[in-house]
């Protein structure tokens, strides 16, 4: 049962992962008066690379490439969806956010492979990044983790009932988002693609396969990222519940990065370590003395 | 139907999806370049038929040349297209691709752009405009749904003949470091 249940987690995040990325893309074009691509491109995008002649740039590359999709699968085969728990009694948040490095790391080390300087200074900036968005991310998950007295997301997702966590801790919620625009690279928080400014950044020499590859990597991230979003604050719920909440979520986030500019990566990392940090501080003190609602 | 025309059942479905997904290199050479951010943007949106822009050579399967060629510029864009990975298709824009346009006496610039790469489709014009750059772009997807944007098997079947014209025009296509040497 644990096979199929760990496959109906890896599709869903792949199907509904790539949809969800398509109907981003459709808001981001109706937002610029544009009409955009049909919700299905990102499967044709994705499945076209793997169609494609390209190069390897030597074996630490291709191992980097297997090694970041590889953690990322395993990290999202721990994460629960709503009720749909792959692994029940071990989707601890400390088993996620210790795999997750491993899907990071196999990236930086696969991507810095390549030899390409782009890709380094994006792999920098990425790093230096999560340097930001963890800090003040980390304060509010674990000031929540010891109001609940558990680490176990499951348990949290129960213990929230009526009441979700976003109303419990309104304060947390919004450092908690603010961090997962960070997480999810999007607007103002972009400073490690940027396109125009260093050529995709880590991305700079991907060709073919590999880019298929770390398209479908970028996907599960996604999914990881926004899912525990849902399971921590918004309490979870069914399989088609979750799936509405993250599809509220996700639209949230694309609407806010289609009207914004870019910060630089160092106003980035100032803006972390100002405005949300205090914020999250505020919370773990009204946490610890139990002003809670 | 010569050898190059042939196509396999699983090439077939895989030129159905290249079509509906073409991702065109942000390396403009001239002043067709222009035209692009209106083709792209709300009035005539290219996204719609899933193309877009992509930062680098490795990732990207159309190649615009949008206007002349300086022979600087030539070595430069032979670079970019040999580092495109296969199938990759070529865009030439305006005149100047096709006889030099107004530049077909010029010192500088090449006048015939398909001695160099092969070229899938060129676009007539002083510049074209964005109604006939959209056109063009359907007009290739229909070409790559049917195999017959082969320039990519093309360059590599008459690569000595390619070879021999580049260094004709160009002396050698190596490209200096310039800051370096």
């Amino acid at each position: 049962m644990t096979a199929v249940r760990v496959a109906q987690v890896l599709l869903t995040a792949f199907f509904f992962g790539l949809t969800f990325e398509g109907i981003g893309r459709k808001v981001t074009a109706r937002i610029q008066k544009r009409y955009g691509p049909p919700w299905y491109q990102n499967f044709i995008d994705v499945f076209k690379t793997l169609t494609k002649h390209g190069w390897t740039h030597g074996w630490i590359f291709d191992f980097g490439v297997l090694m970041a999709l590889g953690g990322v699968i395993a990290t999202l085969s721990f994460v629960p969806l709503g009720n749909l728990v792959a692994f029940p009694g071990l989707d601890n948040f400390f088993v996620i956010v210790y795999l997750f490095t491993v899907g990071a790391l196999g990236m930086a080390m696969g991507m810095v492979g390549t030899g390409n300087p782009w890709a380094s200074i994006g792999v920098a900036r990425a790093l230096t990044l999560m340097l930001g968005y963890e800090v003040p991310y980390l304060i509010v998950i674990t000031s929540m983790l010891y109001f609940y007295k558990t680490s176990n997301i499951s348990n949290i997702i129960a213990a929230q009932g009526e009441i979700w966590n976003i109303f419990r801790f309104p304060i947390g919620a919004l450092v908690a988002f603010i961090s997962l625009q960070g997480m999810l690279g999007k607007e103002p928080f972009e400073a490690p693609i940027a396109p125009a400014e260093i050529a995709s950044g880590p991305m700079v020499e991907l060709s073919a396969k590999y880019m298929g590859l770390l398209m479908l990597m970028n996907t599960f991230m996604e999914f990881v990222e926004i899912s525990l979003f849902v399971d921590f604050f918004l309490g979870g719920g069914t399989y088609f519940v979750f799936l509405l909440k993250y599809l509220v979520v996700w639209i949230l986030a694309v609407m806010i990065s289609a009207v914004l500019p870019r910060f630089r990566i160092e106003q980035a990392v100032a803006f972390y370590w100002t405005v949300p940090i205090l914020l999250a501080f505020l919370q773990a003190f009204l946490v610890i003395n139990g002003w809670v609602f | 139907m010569s050898k190059i025309d042939e196509r396999s059942v699983w090439e077939k479905i895989a030129d159905q999806l290249r079509s509906r997904s073409m991702w065109m290199l942000h390396y403009c050479t001239g002043c067709g370049a222009v035209e692009l951010p209106p083709s792209m943007t709300s009035r005539f949106d290219m996204e719609r038929l899933g193309m877009g822009p992509m930062a680098t050579p490795r990732q990207a399967d159309i190649f615009l040349i949008t206007g002349y060629l300086s022979a600087k510029t030539l070595r430069r864009v032979i670079y970019t297209y040999e580092k495109m990975a296969d199938p990759k298709y070529v865009i030439g824009f305006g005149s100047c691709t096709i006889n030099g346009g107004i530049y077909y006496d010029s010192y500088s610039t090449i006048n015939r752009l398909d001695y160099y790469i092969p070229v899938d489709l060129y676009i007539a014009g002083c510049m074209p405009r964005p109604e006939a750059i959209l056109n063009a772009f359907n007009q290739l997807m229909e070409m790559i749904r049917k195999g017959e944007a082969n320039g990519w098997k093309r360059y590599k079947e008459n690569y000595e003949w390619y070879k021999q014209n580049q260094l004709r025009s160009l002396g050698e296509v190596i490209v200096h470091d310039e800051f370096h040497e």
